[in-house]
């Protein structure tokens, strides 16, 4: 299908993606951003989104780009999930994002696909936001009352729903850094076998005691719930604990608590809980196994 | 409205008029008459019309026209230069890498964005990597090894750099 018809903005700067945005369509239309296209366009073209203009971010340098800020590193919102894979400082300090980066889609969507754009559709499947509440993520945002920044927790608050108002632009998300003694990271996966999509994804850090004892972790969750969530029961349990099996099955068992569970004819909410425990123990030892 | 794009496609400067709603794919099947890139769904999922947009392996049914004002674009009738095909072409048509050739197009393009990241890929990393294609005769097998000997065929001579003006298939500007 073909979709409806649209005006076109390419602005070269924020301020102007900034003004589009706030003067909207004077006929009362959604002004959307258009960034990698692999989520707005297949929606456009099933007509399930028919936006009066989009405002594509391609020339607007500020808004790609790695740098260091910290103890995170700060990723432009525009910035492909190649440019993020490739990058050295990403490789070294952010380990968790390329292996689940090298997990979304297929190549031709990792090409055009932006960090900001993955995680302002807030895709129930999608597995950044996952990875982005695992790291712990500030997400930095420009509107018309100036920028603001929104911690990974609070982002996600629904189903293809954030906290960003319809008016602003992500302009960049720092991730914590994980390149730290006795921290390791995971990203396990159910890969949906026709769409790739996550049917299950969980993200975690852990970061251990000299005696291998769990000092501190972070869980985030995708697939399982309506919005990428926190395991934090999960993390509490296993706080101060040595990660036998024993303790890891018990942790688990909690793992959604709190989560609208989804259910759809590929995998019911039940099968999703289940999936959520084995993925959170798997990503929990592997985790721990790289934090040695 | 209409806007005006201008781009290179397979080397040479074209351009055209497209509503801001036309796809990539639809501006060079219908506008350029480049053909050879397919369209198989409508879902983004089967990787027919695989192109090359400024050096990297898209699907061209992702991308709207106005998208690529400025870009360089290379189509599957922009891989051979003169008589000679690209190794990819070759190894595909040496061991059979097809059967009814509809996925053909973007399995060769989806392949020279693998080979430039990857030059030197394992059969599990091919397969992986080509996630994003579907093939309906389920010819995977042989696919899997053109991409192989196309790229044991590329390594050690710099990689094809085909000019393409020849190949523009004889469409001409809007
Ligand atoms: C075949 C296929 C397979 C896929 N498989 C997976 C998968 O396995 N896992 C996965 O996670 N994803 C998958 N995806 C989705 C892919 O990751 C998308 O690229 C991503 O979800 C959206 O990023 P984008 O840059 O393309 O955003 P766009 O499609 O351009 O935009 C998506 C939404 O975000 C908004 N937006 C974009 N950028 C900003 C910004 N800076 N500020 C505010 N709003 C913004 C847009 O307005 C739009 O509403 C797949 C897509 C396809 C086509
Ligand atoms: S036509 Fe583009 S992916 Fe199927
Ligand atoms: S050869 Fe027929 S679809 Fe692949």
């Amino acid at each position: 299908m073909y979709a409806t018809d649209f005006a076109y903005h390419a602005p070269a700067s924020l301020r102007e993606v900034v003004a589009l945005l706030q003067q909207g369509d004077p006929n009362g239309g959604e002004v959307k951003v258009l960034a990698g296209g692999q989520s707005l366009i297949p929606l456009l073209k099933l007509r399930m989104a028919a936006p009066a203009a989009l405002v594509d971010l391609r020339n607007v340098a500020e808004l790609r780009g790695i740098s260091e800020e910290g103890d995170g590193v700060v990723i432009g919102a525009a910035t492909t999930y190649f440019q993020t894979i490739d990058s050295p400082v990403v490789q070294r300090r952010c380990p968790l994002l390329v292996q689940a980066i090298s997990q979304v889609g297929d190549p031709q969507v990792r090409a055009r696909g932006t960090v900001g754009g993955s995680l302002a559709h807030a895709d129930p499947a999608g597995d950044l936001p996952a990875v982005a509440v695992a790291l712990d993520a500030e997400l930095r945002a420009v509107g018309p009352n100036g920028q603001r920044t929104i911690a990974a927790k609070d982002f996600f608050v629904d189903l293809l729903t954030t906290s960003l108002d319809p008016a602003e632009v992500l302009t960049a998300v720092k991730f914590a850094a994980t390149d730290r003694p006795h921290t390791g990271t995971s990203y396990q996966k159910h890969r949906h076998p026709a769409s790739g999509y996550a049917v299950v994804g969980v993200a975690a850090v852990v970061m251990l005691n000299d005696d291998g004892t769990v000092q501190a972790a972070r869980i985030g969750v995708t697939g399982a719930g309506a919005h990428a969530a926190r395991a934090s029961g999960v993390e509490q349990a296993i706080a101060g604990k040595t990660l036998d099996d024993a303790t890891l099955t018990s942790a688990v068992a909690s793992v959604t608590d709190g989560m609208e569970l989804m259910s759809d004819t590929y995998a019911s909410s039940e099968y999703r809980a289940h999936l959520a425990r084995v993925l959170t123990k798997r990503a929990l030892l592997d985790a721990a196994a790289r934090a040695r | 409205m209409r806007q005006t794009i201008r781009l290179k496609v397979n080397g040479v400067e074209r351009q055209g008029e497209v509503e801001p709603r036309t796809l990539l794919v639809h501006f060079l099947r219908d506008g350029l008459n480049l053909t050879g890139t397919h369209v198989g769904c409508d879902t983004g999922q089967c990787g027919a019309c695989t192109v090359l947009l400024n050096g990297d392996a898209v699907k061209s049914c992702m991308v709207l026209a106005v998208q690529a004002d400025g870009a360089e674009v290379r189509t599957v009738e922009g891989l051979a230069v003169g008589d000679a095909y690209h190794p990819i072409q070759q190894a595909f048509w040496d061991l059979h890498g097809l059967q009814c050739g509809f996925c053909t197009p973007g399995m060769i393009m989806a392949a020279v964005g693998i080979l430039k990241r990857n030059p030197n890929p394992s059969d599990e990393e091919i397969r992986e990597q080509l996630e994003g294609n579907l093939c309906r005769c389920t010819g995977y097998q042989n696919i899997v090894a053109a991409v192989r000997k196309a790229a044991s065929d590329m390594q050690g001579q710099p990689a094809a750099q085909p000019v393409g003006a020849s190949a523009a298939g004889g469409a001409s500007g809007e």
